[in-house]
């Protein structure tokens, strides 16, 4: 067992993990931030998927132990205290969510891809951007419409604020 | 209608708590104490189990125990049923194999289940099961029905001589076979329905533990109807009494089907908190997913479909194999049978139909409902066979279909049901329009500019949900009744809880029950609460399959604000002194019609508990319960229309227009009907153009067993859809509902693959539709293209 | 996942130290692949030797007329260099088309290159532009790295920490994607040379990985053109055939996917 130290939403936090133990399985286990999900096990559906230092990546292709000093942020770490992320609100607010099981780490990536394309999303970047995020329930067609609305209403909100 | 009822655009009370990570999915409880549990599972196809040694996987750190099948047998835990008695032509039962939750002597498929490791951690446990040592002795597999009803095959099941389960028969044959006979026309197709892996995101997963003061069981599991399956751990697998367990489905991330059934691992999960003296969790990875989940589909259909000279249809036939996997699922035998062939009428006036099913044993996982069950195999059965009919007959393929429509109501079908009430044209229409199926010829000449082929398939299907009346459904083997149950708490200061018997896994229940409520009683959503998934609160309940909540489960809480409704009625009336009969319901208050006097639901709530001054004779508490048993099934119908262009040099198909008219009766929440419209059309398309299980012939081998082998439809396969709704009332129901839940994924395969094969001229096309397959197809239609 | 001694190398002399002598010990740098592969049980080393933290092993810079891209830089870095993309667009391009984009916040040039994936996109984008690898201990040209199935010429405590790209006159990729996985099925990776040499690879399609093709390498040396390459095709008997492809189909996807890179280069 080795100790490792990491801030997760803010706070710092350190645990006694395993040389083998995923980052996905510390924050849920070991932090009990059971927002973060596991929908396979060969890295490709996307339900695991936080911030490292900024990135989107699939928290359980990262053993907890290369996270040691690293920033990460979970959908739990999203909101500000009742304030939804744009992105949140706009899942909700175009139904782009239905077992809710995909939804933390769609939400995840698509505050990842809105930061990197800025406002210029237009649906086949969208779609093409969902590559590691797999949804059984939504056909996808509303989790597209919420990026689209949600990068829309956040590029909005940065000219408005550059102003 | 009121800002949040019946019609209203209302966004989901129950997203808050998934959008910020706050949803509580069974994999997310931690129970003091608790192990964790790992399976061995068999690598092969088909083995006697000789010997399983435990002593290495014992030493290993953290092991608390390794329990094996003989051990559950010895315990009184009975075997995994199928509770749906089907009888064959002549008069014999189904042929049940028996299934212990741990197999004890012989395994038949890969990934079943011998022996399950508690350890401390997940991790020790799933080093522990590989160290249990199981000697094997291999038996010859078969994988698919040809094989396994072949002369000299293995026998999988001593009861099951011919892996024949059973060979079942509907409609009229001599009528039939004349009609066939004396045809003008017969178009035959023989055609595959693909066997797909359900795949909710959530894999199943069970907590269980064991009070051995109190000898009572709690079970969190992910299931679509945890009442029946305590109705059936307790019946038939001797787990416990019913009082004496509590079976809790929290959030469960999608089950499409394949969290209806009982599956070993929860029966096991059981007995081994109580044999361990400690709670377990049993969290599936993906891959125990493939191989364990019950899986969809897989049949074989030969069809000839008979025209009389004016184009009008006057016979099907229909001869049916499907594939059931190695065991009997719960409610397997029913897919094929009453599901399937119930719906072989499709949308069309047809005097004569005969159906043959017969379904077969295989050394495969075991099949079930997925998605549609049944309903989906006849839609493409049917819609394909008109496809090509209209080809064969030269006639436009929407025209054609038109000419044989039922329309009118009710309609008696050769094959049980009876269509209560539509108006198919009135889809077609609606999807012709929004395709602008007129221009097509121009986008199809735009696209060869390209180099693409574009094709534009047509697909009329009408499935039958709900799932009920229980009288019926007796009569046709089902093992319980299908009714739904409700009750409606009014609570002293004016809120609503609501205890249903459905189960929302997606389905946005807590919204749409509550608009129910928002309309009834003109109170807002945010006062209503919906509790299900816990056989501790509700009272019972048949769960959430077949697209019943909405017509079943709505129906019922209907009927039990009924009673409410006129309770609270009578302490108005009492109170403000007038008669019941001027009081009236509006915007949350009950009024005496004609004057100003009101009074508040919280009020009549209040006064209903504090019973001060009620009505004489009437019982505190403002509390009512229904149950609901439908008069009939009810029969969405739709009309999918959609245009693929193909690369001919890859293969590569794009589904670049898609649209979805449906007839749903009644529709509660557009948005929410809508987006069960998408996810099923995405799966229908992921059935036509991506998925399918491939079995290693030799081995036995599921080869698809995880994503990277098994295609999940992408965001990036898929386009926006256009859906719409007709709307003809379900007069089956209080509420005119019809359901949505499963349209989508019953009525897209035929479509896209009907447009696939008008692309490139042939009808040679199985699904899934692969690249390899399509462009083979491409270069063989270039080829006289080329030759000229 | 067995369990596994987890070390964090400071440098690249420290993970080659942890390496030498324990057969059983792996690099672990992006993590992409090794980690999934080891979630499955596939792979069971009882040592990781993490180098993604080693700063040295970042970075992108021009040096002459050729890139050194380090070892460790993620595939997303490699994607969106504008350095890259103006020289060596192919090479952008590829790596903007490797798994998605989480994986390309982690992924990095050396891992996959030194995991030689038969259907991993690098390998084809190394060969084609003729590119160096750089290890702790010496330089290898591409023909000779990659050396079939997750084979290469690599030893055990061999490190990768760079690669050398020359810049070409024009390059471009074009891939093909396995529906499921995302990996290629094809992807062929061309690249035409200012004394206007013409290398072409493709990957995701050989029975031994990455190869390169001769025949549309001197078609298009003498016509730069799609149609050049429209009527060559590899032998599909040297092709990998499974449950995603026929080799006679993916022989076709070569053809079509060296047209299309032309086309767009």
């Amino acid at each position: 067992m080795a100790t490792v130290s990491m801030t997760v939403n803010g706070k710092t936090v350190t645990g006694e993990i395993e040389g083998r133990t995923l980052l996905s399985h510390f924050l849920r286990e070991g932090l009990g931030l059971t927002g973060t999900h596991i929908g396979c096990d060969t890295s490709q559906c996307g339900a695991c998927v936080v911030h490292v230092d900024g990135k989107a990546v699939k928290s359980c292709t990262m053993l907890a132990a290369q996270a040691d000093g690293c920033t990460v942020t979970t959908i739990e770490g999203l909101a500000r205290g009742d304030q939804l992320h744009p992105v949140q609100a706009a899942f909700r607010e175009h139904h782009g969510l239905q077992c809710g099981f995909c939804t933390p780490g769609m939400i995840m990536a698509a505050v990842d891809m809105i930061e990197r394309h800025g406002g210029k999303l237009d649906e086949a970047t969208i779609r093409h951007e969902l590559e590691g995020n797999i949804c059984r329930c939504t056909g996808y067609h509303n989790i597209v419409k919420a990026i689209k609305a949600a990068a829309d209403e956040m590029s909005g909100s940065v000219a408005t604020a550059a102003e | 209608m009121g800002v949040d009822g019946i019609g209203a655009r209302v966004p989901r009370k129950e997203d808050k708590r998934f959008i910020t990570g706050k949803g509580r999915y069974t994999d997310d409880m931690t129970l003091p104490r608790m192990g964790f549990v790992a399976f061995v599972r068999s690598p092969y196809a088909h083995a006697k189990i000789q010997n399983i040694d435990a002593s290495a996987a014992m030493e290993m750190p953290g092991v608390d125990a390794v329990l094996r099948g003989d051990e559950l047998v010895a315990d009184g835990i009975g075997n995994l049923i199928c509770g749906w008695m089907i009888h064959s032509k002549d008069g014999t039962p189904m042929k049940m194999g028996a299934w212990s939750a741990l197999a004890t002597d012989t395994v038949r498929f890969v990934g079943q289940a011998v022996a399950m490791v508690v350890a401390d951690t997940y991790a020790q446990a799933r080093d522990a099961a590989e160290a249990v040592m199981v000697d094997w002795e291999e038996l010859p597999a078969v994988t698919t029905t040809a094989e396994a009803l072949a002369p000299g095959a293995p026998q999988i099941h001593p009861e099951c001589a011919g892996n024949l389960i059973y060979d079942w028969e509907i409609g009229d044959q001599a009528a039939t076979d004349a009609a066939i006979e004396n045809a003008a026309h017969v178009t035959k197709i023989d055609i595959t329905n693909n066997r797909l892996v359900p795949n909710p995101m959530e894999p199943r997963a069970a907590v269980a533990d064991y009070d051995g003061a109190e000898e009572h069981f709690t079970l969190w599991t992910t299931s679509q109807n945890p009442h029946t399956a305590r109705l059936v751990l307790s019946a038939f697998y001797n787990i416990a009494p019913e009082h004496k367990l509590r079976v809790i489905a929290p959030d469960v991330g999608g089950g499409f089907g394949s969290k209806i059934y009982v599956y070993p691992e929860e029966v096991a999960c059981l007995w081994a908190a109580k044999k361990v003296g400690r709670p377990v969790k049993w969290v599936s990875d993906r891959t125990e997913a493939f191989l364990t989940d019950a899986h969809g589909r897989d049949h074989t259909t030969t069809a000839e479909l008979a025209f009389d000279a004016d184009n009008r249809i006057t016979g099907f036939r229909v001869n049916t194999t499907a594939n059931l996997g190695a065991y009997m699922s719960l409610f397997s035998s029913a897919v094929p049978t009453y599901l399937y062939a119930t719906l072989l009428s499709g949308q069309y006036a047809m005097p004569a139909i005969y159906a043959n099913v017969k379904t077969v044993y295989t050394n495969t996982t075991p099949v079930d409902a997925y998605r549609g069950a049944g309903r989906p195999e006849a839609t493409y059965v049917v819609e394909r066979i008109m496809e090509v009919a209209a080809r064969e007959l030269g006639l436009d393929p929407i025209e054609l279909r038109r000419k044989n429509f039922v329309t009118e109501f009710p309609h008696q079908t050769p094959v049980i049901m009876c269509y209560d009430a539509g108006d198919y044209d009135a889809s077609v229409r609606a999807a012709q329009d929004a395709i602008d199926y007129a221009g097509f010829p121009a986008r199809k000449a735009e696209a060869a500019s390209r180099g693409k082929l574009r094709g534009i398939g047509v697909s009329c299907y009408i499935e039958a949900c709900g799932i009920a009346p229980s009288k019926a459904v007796g009569s046709l083997g089902a093992g319980v009744g299908l009714w739904e149950s409700a009750e409606v708490r009014v609570n002293p200061v004016g809120t609503i809880e609501v205890l249903t018997g459905s189960h929302s896994h997606g389905q946005g229940h807590e919204t749409t029950f509550a608009q129910l409520v928002a309309e009834r009683l003109g109170v807002g959503i945010d006062t209503v609460q919906i509790v299900h998934g816990d056989t501790d609160k509700v009272q019972f309940g048949m769960g959430t399959y077949g697209s019943r909540s909405g017509a079943v489960g709505m129906s019922a809480i209907s009927k039990a604000l009924d009673k409410v409704e006129a309770k609270a009625k009578k302490i108005a009336a009492h109170l403000m002194e007038a008669a019941e009969t001027d009081i009236v319901v509006e915007g949350g208050a009950f009024k005496v019609a004609g004057t100003d006097k009101q009074l508040s639901m919280t009020e009549v709530a209040l006064a209903a508990y504090t019973a001060h001054n009620l009505p004489d004779g009437m019982e505190p508490g403002l509390k009512e319960g229904a149950f609901y048993d439908p008069t009939n099934f009810t029969f969405p119908a739709g009309c999918y229309i959609c245009e693929v262009e193909i690369d001919p040099d890859t293969g590569k198909t794009e589904v670049v227009n898609f649209v979805a008219a449906d007839d749903f009766g009644r529709i509660i929440n557009p948005m929410i009907v809508e987006g069960q419209v998408h996810g099923g059309l995405a799966q229908g398309i992921g059935q036509a153009l991506l998925e399918g299980c491939v079995y290693d012939a030799d081995s036995g081998q599921l080869t698809t067993a995880s994503f990277q082998d098994y295609c999940m439809p992408r965001a990036d396969d898929l386009p926006s859809f256009k859906v719409m709704t007709t709307e003809t009332i379900c007069p089956g129901n209080p509420l005119g509902i019809k359901g949505c839940g499963e349209a989508g994924a019953i009525g897209s395969p035929p479509a896209l693959i009907n447009a696939l094969t008008d692309a490139l001229g042939t009808e040679d096309l199985s699904m899934p539709a692969t690249a390899e397959k399509v462009w083979r197809l491409a270069q063989a239609a270039r080829a006289p293209m080329a030759a000229e | 996942m067995y369990a596994t001694n987890y070390h964090r190398a400071g440098s690249v002399d420290e993970a080659a130290g942890l390496l030498a002598g324990n057969d059983e010990a792996k690099v672990l740098a992006g993590g992409q692949t090794l980690i999934p592969t080891m979630k499955q049980r596939l792979a069971a080393p009882t040592d990781v030797v993490d180098i993604s933290r080693i700063e040295a092993l970042r970075g992108i810079e021009k040096s002459g007329d050729a890139y050194v891209i380090k070892a460790g830089t993620r595939h997303a870095d490699v994607a969106g260099d504008a350095g890259l993309k103006a020289d060596i667009p192919g090479l952008a391009a590829l790596a903007g088309k490797i798994g998605d984009p989480h994986v390309r916040h982690r992924g990095t040039i050396g891992g996959s290159i030194a995991n030689n994936d038969p259907a991993a996109d690098y390998p084809a984008g190394m060969l084609a532009l003729g590119a160096t690898i750089v290890t702790n201990k010496r330089e290898i040209a591409a023909d000779e790295f990659f050396a079939g199935l997750f084979e290469t010429a690599l030893e055990e405590d061999e490190i990768v920490t760079a690669v050398r790209v020359p810049v070409p006159a024009k390059s471009a990729y074009s891939k093909f994607p396995n529906p499921a996985s995302r990996y290629a099925m094809a992807g062929v990776f061309v690249a035409k040379f200012a004394d206007g040499s013409v290398r072409v690879a493709a990957t995701g399609a050989g029975a031994d990985g990455v190869f390169r093709i001769p025949e549309m390498e001197s078609a298009l040396a003498s016509n730069w053109s799609p149609e050049a390459v429209a009527g060559i095709a590899v032998d599909a008997s040297g092709l990998l055939g499974d449950i995603h492809g026929s080799a006679e189909y993916r022989a076709n996807l070569v053809t079509v996917m060296a047209k299309r890179a032309v086309a767009a280069a």
